[in-house]
């Protein structure tokens, strides 16, 4: 099923929670919204779900207004951020809840229920705990067992509240790649609420990335980290370097001097100059755009991650510089940025 | 040096080295001194004697002061008969409707935003923080003979002060925030996301209430209407206002003690009162009980 937004907003109190948000999820999709705390992401996978309600705006399934509908006849799996499964009911209970509520005359019989929940159980890998209870759970468990109820109603479309912010490291890269593939099983469209920029590269199919109720940039993984269209997504996404310059006529200085780059279709004005640690070479002094000293040097895996003072201003910038020329504290150093972008402000 | 002899506690206990010294060196920080302690707990032991269980072991002791017939018999009175029979009344009357009140305001509170909620909280906890006695005249002003209502009553031939109406109205009214108090406070910690979850795999709200919310309150209901039981039928002040202490009629468990109490009846007196007491006790252990079962409804993780 397709799933449009056009123009949610979206206020609580005097707080703008959603400022005209407009998106296309298309059918079978797998779909991350990424940002910070107090994006508006979560308000806006509630307001899908009919667990909120839009001041204004319009939320469509296949074309068809959603809004006339509440949340019971949306047929939407939703998974809350901690679960929410119901703590006097056992793994199984949970799981059958959403067959049980039905009306009389489309509930299944007992029989075939059960034969469901089992099926559900066997695909989340927990029909093991089937008596168990929710507080007899580890995180991962419970984490699954949400997701089995939620797709045992089999929803039109997923949504996930932070499926894996509750889960320690470990789990939540195997749930990662769990997620993906049972979405490539199911193909049913999912959209997933995440502030963890690696959880969303790697799993979504595009990512959404907001910011103060809008939305900033949409994109595939490779796009938003490639090519990020706002300042805000270019210092989310990834790690950057990020250097207050001053742009004028097309040239670029840094706290007065020239630097050696041009402006490209940058407006002039005070800017900020953006740089992914890794795409800032590092060569002899007096080569290069910007001058500077290695302050602190560390190295793991195939990178150095290398402190620099710079000449130009009274920064230090990390710098991630391949190991073959291996760099020592007190270096003089040339850096040249080899990809960057210039956003105003 | 082994890793397991590493592993070792050195020992500081052994006899030779326990000067006083040490002891006083290694006392427990949490802890005060033994004399303090002895003093404090002597204190808490003996005023609770004097004040609880001294009463207590009063009751019986003058209940049975001439032996267990006269016990009985003061218990089989026509009068203690009506008394206790119109106290479960009005028990199960204010119990009923404070249970399915209470659960309504709590529920609006914990699960809803709306305006005049604070005054609403503030509203609840009137009942506690009003003089029984006052209580009961509030209802005296509303349906006596001069009251607001009364001439209408009068018109249609409507009993409610002096009678039992009265009676249960004062209760529920002194009653009331037992309940709502209860679940309150464990309806806002359990938060609304159960219920989405419910609604969002298709429950309608009735499905959602008694499958969900009703289910992970249960414990904190009980205890609501375990205190609310044992207040409906020690009330004192509020029925006396509006009883009219009518013999064999309008008179409560608590009303009949200081009735007979005053007419010298003692063993009667305290015949009834022993009811109440071990009604007191019941409570007691019952409410024990529960609490322990409701720091289990109370979420523990996230």
């Amino acid at each position: 099923m397709t799933i449009e937004a056009r123009g949610v907003v979206k206020t609580f109190g005097t707080f703008k929670a959603l400022d005209n948000v407009d998106l296309k999820v298309a059918n079978g999709e797998l779909l991350a919204l990424l940002g910070p705390s107090g994006s508006g992401k979560t308000t806006l996978l509630r307001i899908i779900a009919g667990l909120d309600w839009p001041d204004s705006g319009e939320i469509l399934f296949d074309g068809e207004n959603a809004l006339e509908r509440g949340v019971r006849e949306r047929h939407v799996g939703f998974v809350f951020q901690h679960y929410a499964l119901f703590r006097h009911m056992t793994v199984f209970e949970n799981v059958a809840f959403g067959l049980r509520v039905k009306p009389r005359k489309i509930r299944k019989s007992e029989a075939q229920i059960r034969s469901k929940v089992s099926e559900l159980l066997d695909l989340v890998q927990l029909d093991w705990l089937a008596d168990r209870y929710p507080n007899q759970l580890s995180g991962g468990q419970r984490q699954r067992v949400a997701l089995a109820r939620a797709l045992a109603i089999e929803p039109r479309i997923l949504l996930l509240d932070e499926p894996f912010g509750a889960l320690d490291a470990k789990v939540r890269k195997e749930l990662r790649q769990w997620l993906r593939s049972l979405h490539n099983d199911l193909n049913v469209t999912s959209i997933f609420v995440t502030h963890d920029q690696e959880e969303a590269l790697e799993v979504a199919h595009r990512v959404v990335v907001m910011d103060k109720g809008r939305i900033e940039q949409v994109g595939a993984p490779t796009e938003v980290y490639d090519n990020p269209a706002t300042a805000f997504v270019h210092g989310f996404i990834g790690e950057s370097i990020t250097l207050p310059v001053e742009v004028s006529a097309g040239h670029v200085a840094l706290n007065g001097r020239p630097l050696d780059i041009t402006a490209e279709d940058a407006a002039s004005g005070a800017s900020t100059l953006f740089v992914r640690r890794h795409d800032m070479l590092i060569g002899p002094a007096g080569s290069g755009s910007l001058q500077g000293a290695v302050t602190h040097v560390r190295s793991f895996g195939p990178v150095q991650r290398a402190e620099v003072a710079l000449a130009e201003g009274p920064t230090t910038i990390e710098i991630d510089a391949p190991r073959d020329r291996e760099l020592k504290v007190g270096d003089l150093v040339g850096l040249k940025p080899r990809r960057y972008r210039i956003f105003a402000g | 040096m082994s890793i397991e002899m590493s592993l070792q506690r050195p020992r500081v206990t052994s006899p030779a080295q326990s000067t006083r010294a040490a002891k006083a060196a290694r006392r427990d920080p949490r802890t005060e001194l033994r004399p303090i302690r002895i003093i404090i707990t002597t204190l808490a032991i003996a005023f609770l004697s004097i004040f609880v269980v001294l009463p207590l072991v009063v009751v019986f002791a003058e209940a049975f002061a001439k032996g267990v017939s006269a016990y009985a018999t003061a218990l089989i009175d026509p009068e203690a008969l009506s008394a206790i029979r119109l106290t479960l009344l009005v028990a199960l009357v204010s119990v009923a409707t404070n249970l399915v009140c209470g659960l309504a305001a709590a529920w609006a509170i914990a699960k809803f935003e709306f305006p005049g909620k604070t005054v609403l909280i503030t509203l609840i906890d009137l009942p506690f923080s009003v003089s029984p006695v006052i209580s009961g005249l509030v209802f005296v002003l509303l349906f006596g003979a001069q009251g607001f209502f009364g001439p209408w009553l009068q018109a249609h031939h409507l009993q409610i002060l002096f009678a039992f109406p009265g009676i249960a109205l004062a209760t529920v009214f002194v009653t009331f925030p037992f309940v709502a108090r209860a679940l309150i406070p464990l309806m806002q910690e359990q938060g609304t996301q159960e219920e989405e979850a419910a609604i969002s795999l298709g429950a309608s709200g009735l499905q959602t209430f008694f499958r969900v919310t009703l289910p992970n309150i249960k414990w904190g209901v009980l205890y609501g209407v375990l205190l609310c039981n044992a207040r409906a039928m020690g009330e004192f002040g509020a029925v006396s206002v509006v009883s009219g202490h009518v013999r064999g009629e309008t008179n409560t468990m608590p009303l009949l003690v200081e009735i007979l109490y005053n007419e010298y009846q003692m063993v009667a007196s305290f015949a009834i009162a022993s009811l109440l007491a071990m009604l007191a006790l019941i409570t007691l252990i019952a409410k024990t009980v529960l609490e322990r079962q409701l720091d289990e409804e109370v979420p523990r993780d996230h």
